[in-house]
């Protein structure tokens, strides 16, 4: 989140899409709800299914799962054509006015530079075009035919209320009502709110269907200011802080980057991350990239972190491709990965294709499960009727399972939505020998070191360097590595303030920049409980910490004109007079600036404004633009039959034969959770088994009609992965939809089963699902594939 | 309490003071009611571990804090000193002292053999001997310590790794560090799923 929850309470349009916050985030949703009773804001709800959230809504708009791009950029259209537009915000904060590449262009589905043979895109014409000093050319008053401003208009003019109604199915007097609420947004005096979740990440161009909201809250002026902003309504209680800590292929903590091949040497690696400005008098906060990497390598590896050896830097694993798990699960598939752990998750019931994830465990030599729960994934290897059809003995996979604690049982942070590191404390102890993840990994590395100790073998450097200087080696625990995440001068040993003390000499270490300030001398932060909130705003500055800096709003100095006087009074964060900024919260700026020098309040942009024209961040184009889902109900674009599903989506081969056609799987299928499912942890939980004691499918009441299917019969479910048995919950929550000249039924599966737990023994939805993912971040599109549906005889 | 209620409530009072001035109170009730069952507990906060909107929790365990007195959770509810929930618990959240206590909860580290049907209790220093022995031999036969230009990459694919999103922190960075100096890049999150 941009904002956090409390803020929320300030908005006066929460518009809720791709996410079901009443259902999923039902405590958060009570501050939608405060907006509503005491801000007189309103609730607008786009979802395939008229959810809990659109119950509550003012305005509810059902879409056909995989359109959410059509809809948004017909919003921007209206937005520009009714000139609903906030101008001074657009002009001093978005690149709107700047001038892109002579040789970008946009044709028939497709951005300048597409390869077709590889499926990729060389992005070198997806720029701005530069002066003599390499600074971006602009065009204040928009008469350039390319400026950003001109081409967006372009771009989304085919977005008519027609168009966008044939391809989402939405009504065209249910589209103009969501259309005119965030509209009224347009001016400084109000704001809107957008809250997501895996409703727009799991689609083979989710970040596409973010990136689009963002537009619009640019376009609205609502980012940096109370009330605003994108707010991504995270999943686990601390997703936030594994993204934090860097947990994924590609990233070390704080994201910086784990470097690729490319990055042949420290020197090249600094180079490529350190953006130079381009823009004149920029902020350009990346520019310090060098001092948060070098002092991260010292956190990594201590004293053996020196300026001759590159701080360590070629003891960090490089990457050639992005091994995320769908891509190293497909090498497990096909006998190229003898080991795996999996710590605190539940593959076999999670990952896409459960056949596929089935055979690709079947083909480790060694499978290291750390869990707190008996998990389906430890016991792949155990026959379980029609559930899990294996042989053990044909199963070679030595398994390890290793009990964890849970959050009861330890001490640490975790980090919520809105970014506050939370303290927590220890209650209890675990359950006869479960320890703490760090504990259990703490002893194998030790282990591990002893053995190259004894035995030497292949680049044992990086195993005898990574620090691991704690109290107790075997068992780090968590205060000191709070400490060690917000880092210390060396030489004093003191622990750092924040992180612009941070030095590029390894002088200073810190295990992730972001996080500074977060246990300083004043001690550890993230356990403040002063719950008071001076301003009203909900903005309590002594209750935890918030990363960066304890600032609860990021991008605020947006919410002021270039003058350091706020848009709206009411709404005032920041404020600067007689010399000074002084305001509810931390400046997300030079503070020490006036105002017209820190007037740009995206300074970890090297052009310091928001971007409607994305460069060359993304894999399939600088605009968003509507992909149908890799299984389209309707087989084909309306808008360009030549392209119809996002053409840079990853084709791993083999994968194209798993997907099914419209012909033989009719139905769009969406998957999604309801309050009392977790992801299958739930499942041992006895009230939430109580209450969510079987799986179900929910089809509309048209189809069950045509299918002869009643409310509680059996039905088997079946995509051209898998198939599976569960009961018909017929509801008027999924209505058919007409879209380009046919209907379209959308069946909806809930994220819960197990065949090992305290519910009815049941299939999960993933034996359906399809591992292509978003062309970036590579989630699978669990959103909207395409299944076939009859009466069965049951389990 | 509007102005209304506080009239009631002041009304109400006066009326039961003045029956008691007449002598009708009833007598001492002789069966004391249960003493409130948190009393005597001890309270630890915590945060929900499900979503991410980060509610307060306050965990009531019974049990000294001698030495052989083990703590146990016994009732979790909502912190209404935390400004994100104001003590307010979704139906999940409401039930978290089933998770603490579930049934299914694994207890000692197991290992199940190549081609068995059965898990084998082993102690933890045969899980870490075993484990770092598997480690180690894939390790040493397939990290790749240069690409084909020469470059030093110190990459190992043969190896992967799903990480927690719900541990905290600092076991996060543990965990960063234990797969990067093992030359670890295949690691991920079910921030992906």
């Amino acid at each position: 989140m941009t904002n956090h929850w409390i803020d929320i309470k300030n908005t006066n349009v929460a518009i809720i899409m791709g996410g079901n916050a009443a259902e999923a985030h039902p405590v958060g949703f009570g501050w939608v709800s405060e907006a509503m009773q005491h801000n007189d804001a309103k609730l607008v709800v786009v979802d395939p299914r008229f959810t809990r959230s659109a119950s509550l809504a003012d305005v509810y708009a059902p879409l056909r799962s995989g359109t959410d791009i059509a809809f948004l950029l017909g919003v921007i259209r209206y937005l520009i054509e009714t000139d609903q537009v906030n101008h001074d915000y657009v002009k001093a904060y978005t690149n709107a006015s700047f001038i892109v590449r002579e040789d970008f262009e946009f044709n028939d589905g497709l951005f300048s530079g597409f390869d077709e043979e590889t499926g990729t895109y060389n992005k070198e014409s997806w720029f701005y075009e530069l002066d003599g000093e390499g600074f971006a050319k602009v065009d204040p008053s928009y008469q350039h035919p390319r400026c950003v401003w001109n081409l967006l208009k372009k771009h989304v003019d085919r977005y008519d209320f027609d168009t966008v109604s044939n391809i989402t199915g939405t009504k065209v007097e249910d589209y103009q009502a969501v259309c005119e609420v965030i509209g009224s947004t347009h001016t400084h005096d109000r704001v809107a709110t957008f809250m997501y979740a895996l409703g727009w990440t799991h689609h083979t161009k989710g970040a596409q269907n973010i990136r689009s909201m963002a537009m619009i809250q640019l376009l609205l002026g609502n980012i940096g200011v109370l009330g605003g902003g994108v707010n991504a309504l995270r999943g686990h209680s601390n997703v936030q802080g594994a993204t934090d800590m860097g947990l994924l292929c590609q990233g070390l903590p704080g994201y910086l980057k784990l470097p690729n091949d490319n990055d042949v040497n420290l020197e090249t690696y600094l180079r490529n991350y350190t953006p130079v400005p381009l823009r004149p008098g920029q902020t350009n906060y990346w520019q310090h990239y060098p001092k948060f990497f070098v002092s991260q390598m010292k956190s990594f590896w201590g004293k053996y972190a020196t300026k001759e050896n590159d701080f360590g830097y070629d003891w960090l694993p490089k990457w050639d491709l992005q091994y995320d798990y769908t891509k190293h699960l497909d090498m497990m598939y096909h006998g190229q990965v003898n080991g795996l752990f999996v710590q605190g998750v539940n593959c076999i019931n999670s990952q896409p294709n459960r056949n596929k994830v089935l055979k690709a465990l079947s083909n480790l030599k060694y499978l290291v499960v750390l869990d707190p729960l008996a998990t389906e994934t430890a016991t792949f290897w155990q026959h379980a009727d029609q559930f899990n059809e294996v042989n053990p003995a044909s199963i070679q996979t030595e398994v390890f399972r290793l009990p964890t604690t849970l959050f009861a049982e330890e001490e640490g942070c975790i980090v919520n939505s809105g970014r506050w590191m939370q303290w927590h404390w220890k209650g209890a102890n675990p359950p006869g020998e479960s320890k703490p993840d760090a504990e259990i990994l703490s002893g194998i590395m030790l282990t591990l070191k002893q053995m190259y100790k004894d035995e030497g073998g292949k680049l044992p450097e990086p195993i005898e360097a990574i620090k691991w200087d704690y109290h107790t080696p075997s068992f780090p625990h968590g205060e000191e590595v709070a400490k060690e995440l917000n880092g210390k001068d060396i030489a004093t040993g003191r622990q750092l303030d924040n992180f612009t003390q941070l030095k590029d000499d390894g002088s200073t270490e810190c295990g992730c920049w972001i996080y500074s300030g977060c246990w300083t001398e004043a001690g550890n932060m993230m356990a403040r409980r002063d719950n008071h909130d001076p301003s009203g705003k909900g903005i309590t500055p002594g209750w935890a910490f918030a990363w960066p800096m304890n600032r609860r709003v990021l991008y605020n100095r947006a919410s002021c004109d270039v003058n350091g006087k706020p848009w709206d009074p009411k709404r005032m964060i920041l404020e600067y007079t007689d010399g000074h900024w002084h305001g509810i919260d931390v400046g997300d700026f030079n503070m020490k600036l006036p105002p017209q020098e820190s007037a740009h309040p995206f300074m970890m942009q090297p052009e310091g404004v928001g971007r409607f024209f994305a460069l060359k961040m993304l894999a399939e184009g600088p605009f968003p633009e509507h992909y149908e889902p890799m299984e389209s109900p309707i087989g084909t674009n309306p808008l360009h039959p030549n392209v119809v599903s996002n053409p840079a989506v990853r084709m791993l081969p083999g994968v194209k034969e798993t997907l099914g056609s419209n012909k033989e799987f009719p139905y769009v299928c969406t998957t999604y959770s309801m309050t009392e499912h977790f992801n299958y942890w739930s499942t041992h939980c006895r009230l939430a088994a109580i209450s969510m004691p079987e799986t179900f499918v929910e089809i509309d009441e048209v189809l069950a009609r045509d299918k002869g299917i009643n409310n509680g019969d059996w039905v088997r479910i079946s995509s051209k992965r898998g198939a599976m048995e569960t009961k018909a919950l017929v509801t008027q929550r999924l209505q058919p939809l007409k879209v380009n000249g046919q209907w379209v039924h959308t069946i909806g599966l809930p994220r819960h089963g197990s065949h090992n737990a305290l519910i009815r023994k049941s299939f999960t939805c993933n034996v359906l699902t399809t591992e292509v993912g978003d062309a970036n971040t590579q989630t699978p599109e669990y959103k909207a594939f395409l299944v076939n549906i009859e009466k069965a005889k049951g389990i | 309490m509007d102005r209304r209620q506080f009239f009631k409530l002041c009304a109400c009072g006066a009326t039961t003071s003045a029956i008691a001035a007449l002598g009708m109170m009833p007598g001492e009730a002789m069966a004391a009611p249960r003493e409130y069952k948190l009393l005597r507990a001890k309270e630890t906060r915590n945060n929900c571990c499900y979503c991410s909107v980060g509610c307060g929790l306050l965990m009531y365990s019974h049990g000294t804090v001698g030495k052989n007195s083990e703590q146990s959770i016994f009732h979790i509810e909502g912190d209404v000193d935390n400004p994100v929930n104001r003590g307010a618990l979704c139906p999940k959240g409401a039930g978290l002292v089933d998770y603490v206590n579930s049934p299914n909860r694994n207890q000692y580290p197991e290992v199940r053999e190549p081609g068995t049907n059965e898990w084998k209790r082993i102690s933890w220093q045969e899980a870490y001997s075993r484990i770092a022995r598997h480690m180690k031999d894939d390790r040493d036969a397939n990290l790749i310590e240069t690409n084909e230009a020469g470059t030093t990459v110190n990459r190992w694919l043969t190896t992967g790794m799903m990480t927690s999103s719900a541990q905290p922190n600092e076991g996060g960075f543990i965990t960063h560090k234990f797969a990067r100096a093992t030359g670890l890049v295949a690691i991920d999150t079910i921030a992906r799923n």
